[in-house]
């Protein structure tokens, strides 16, 4: 039989199918948008998180003081008092080839004031480099200058949101504020760039390291970031880091080094997990249209049965039979597959206006795995309904009554 | 071309045992045109099935041809089948979703012949059924000496040397049972071999060859 017309075939058979049917297209529809709905809703899960890691710089390590005794994520809990990071550890890191910049970084607390307004804000230390580690982006200005970082001067870098607090529209480069009790002259203002992982960027204001240390009168570092070479050179800068401060400190091994890329991959990995686990209990009500097509098929069967019985009395073989029938529960089920994309597609619409931060889109693999998935469900359980045609007994089928 | 010898087909019935046939030795020459006739339940239509190749005896052997039948596999039966057999249904059974046309299409279509081959010999056949301007009708929209002829023309149109007919009037009234032997015989004058099986003894008159079957038996030939 031409694959032309046993597909005609099915086609014209299944028109002639009920109601049934079509509950049938719409619980097979409902399986298989929902698996695509929430492969997007995982994969966009995804997404954004990494996105937000991402943001933070790449080939990125955190080295916290303090030694954590998880070797995951999180920030030590400090038990032991460490010896603290100094700014000289931190220069020091600059030995290493595998790293390609360092910057070290105090955070304090000041009220920052021009003319009469004033804001209590967060103030970080820190050196040029910072600026291509964090992927800083300028609006006004320039950053920090290059130079000897142990000899601070008084200018500083405001955050968007700081700048329009103190100065409105009015203009803040090379105007002169008060943080503290010093007097520091604007040199450059970032752009709105907005959160990254819960620091705000935009309220802050940035001042040399050393300033800042006797701003602050503390010697120690809150954390120092260090950028990697490259990808491949981060778990031997991650040593480098590890060594040349335990030289540094009597041979202690009393620091944290966090590479940023662990932290994605181990986000990644989640969100992937997450993301087939949902797919996988949305894959279930795809069994339950599985079934629904078994019904759906057996029924057809019985009431075909003279239609079957004739077939074998016009010398079909029961593998024609069986392919007859099994093509039309494929058939049943890529209908239904179609269905579930479109509406897929409607609810991700949807979704994508009622949220419209989330980077919601539908991975295109889940399309071609919920069709995929539709057909092996159809072909599984037509596979009863269709044997059960091809078996029949062609002179009881022809005998049989209401066909 | 037809050849029985001891053939014998039983059904269990709950604890019964029926013997709807027994020893059938019957010879069938190739062109034969034969009734057979009897009493209900005297094991007719299984005899008809066991030649159509739809039924299997339980003892005895059918030879088709010079072909022994009865080690053939399923599927060399079927093909058998679509080649050398073609069934007449008191119920015509005809595919009801389909035209007259395309129900007489669907045993070239199952063999897998090209579209434009299939066209000109259904065009054939419903013509020799006088039936080609109902080609697009569906069954339902057709009497039943139509519909029967319309079974005709599709039991005939792989060209099949064997044509079985199982009570091929009994759901028509008389003209247009007459309509279709006058079909039947048609087409055994031109060559092929029929075997009717009927109540009706006008019908079985016309036969040359006539078959009495009692309670499984063949009493009268
Ligand atoms: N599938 C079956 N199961 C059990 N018994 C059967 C089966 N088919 C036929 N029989 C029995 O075999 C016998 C012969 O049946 P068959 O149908 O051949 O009779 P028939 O001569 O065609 O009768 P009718 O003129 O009523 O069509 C009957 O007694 C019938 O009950
Ligand atoms: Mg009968």
């Amino acid at each position: 039989m031409k694959v032309k017309d046993t597909l005609q075939f099915s086609i014209r058979a299944l028109s002639g199918f009920g109601g049934r049917t079509w509950l049938m297209l719409l619980a097979m529809a409902i399986g298989v948008g929902s698996v695509v709905v929430l492969t997007a809703l995982g994969d966009g899960a995804r997404r954004y998180v990494i996105n937000e890691f991402a943001q933070l710089g790449t080939h990125l390590l955190v080295v916290l003081p303090g030694r954590s005794e998880t070797t995951g994520g999180h920030p030590p809990i400090m038990g032991e008092t460490p010896r603290d990071l100094t700014l000289d550890d931190a220069l020091a890191l600059r030995r290493s080839p595998f790293i390609k910049q360092v910057a070290p970084i105090i955070v304090g607390s000041a009220p920052v004031s021009s003319r009469q307004r004033e804001r209590e804000v967060n103030i970080l230390g820190t050196t040029a480099e910072l600026y291509g580690i964090r992927h800083l982006e300028m609006s006004q200005g320039k950053f920090l200058p290059p130079g000897d970082p142990q000899r601070g001067s008084a200018v500083t870098v405001l955050g968007a949101k700081l700048k329009s607090e103190l100065f409105g529209n009015r203009r803040a480069l090379g105007r002169w504020v008060r943080i503290g009790e010093r007097r520091f002259r604007v040199i450059g203002v970032l752009t709105a760039k907005g959160q990254s992982l819960g620091t705000d960027i935009s309220d802050l204001a940035i001042i040399p390291v050393a300033t800042a240390q006797s701003l602050f009168n503390r010697a120690s570092l809150f954390r120092i970031l260090v950028q990697a070479r490259s990808r491949e050179s981060i778990p031997r800068a991650k040593q480098a880091v590890l060594d040349i401060i335990r030289e540094r400190h009597d041979g202690e091994d009393d620091i944290t080094v966090i590479t940023q890329d662990a932290v994605l991959a181990t986000f990644d990995g989640i969100f992937r997990a997450l993301t087939m686990a949902a797919t996988g209990i949305a894959t279930i009500s795809l069994v339950v249209a599985g079934i629904l097509i078994m019904n759906v098929m057996l029924v057809a069967v019985s009431q075909r049965t003279t239609e079957i019985g004739l077939l074998k009395a016009l010398g079909a073989p029961q593998k024609q039979i069986l392919r007859l029938f099994l093509l039309e529960s494929a058939l049943l089920s890529v209908a239904g597959a179609a269905c579930g994309i479109a509406i897929a597609f409607a609810g991700v619409w949807a979704l994508d206006r009622a949220f419209p931060d989330f980077p919601l889109q539908i991975p295109p693999w889940s399309l071609g795995a919920a069709v995929a998935v539709a057909l092996a469900t159809g072909l599984l359980f037509g596979v009863l309904p269709a044997r059960r045609a091809a078996r029949m007994d062609p002179v009881q089928a022809l005998n049989s009554v209401g066909g | 071309m037809i050849r029985l010898r001891g053939v014998e087909r039983m059904f269990q019935v709950g604890s019964e045992t029926v013997h709807a046939l027994r020893a059938i030795n019957l010879q069938l020459d190739a062109g034969e045109y034969a009734a057979i006739m009897g009493p209900s339940g005297s094991g007719k239509s299984t005899l008809l099935n066991i030649l159509g190749l739809l039924d299997r005896p339980d003892r005895g052997t059918y030879w088709l041809d010079e072909v022994d039948t009865t080690n053939l596999s399923e599927e060399q039966r079927a093909d058998l089948r679509r080649h050398k057999i073609g069934f007449v249904f008191q119920s015509f059974h005809l595919v009801p979703r389909l035209t007259a046309a395309e129900n007489v299409e669907l045993p070239l279509v199952l063999a897998g012949m090209a579209p434009q081959r299939r066209k000109p010999r259904v065009e054939q056949a419903l013509e020799h059924v006088k039936l080609t301007d109902r080609a697009h009708h569906r069954p339902d929209q057709l009497s039943g000496g139509q519909r029967q002829r319309v079974a005709i023309a599709r039991a005939t149109i792989m060209r099949p040397t064997l044509l079985l007919a199982d009570e091929p009037t009994g759901n028509l009234d008389h003209h247009s049972g007459n309509d279709v032997i006058e079909t039947l015989e048609a087409l055994n004058l031109e060559g092929i071999t029929l075997v009717i099986v009927t109540h009706d003894p006008e019908i079985s008159r016309r036969a040359r060859r006539r078959l009495q079957m009692v309670d499984g038996t063949i009493v009268d030939d």
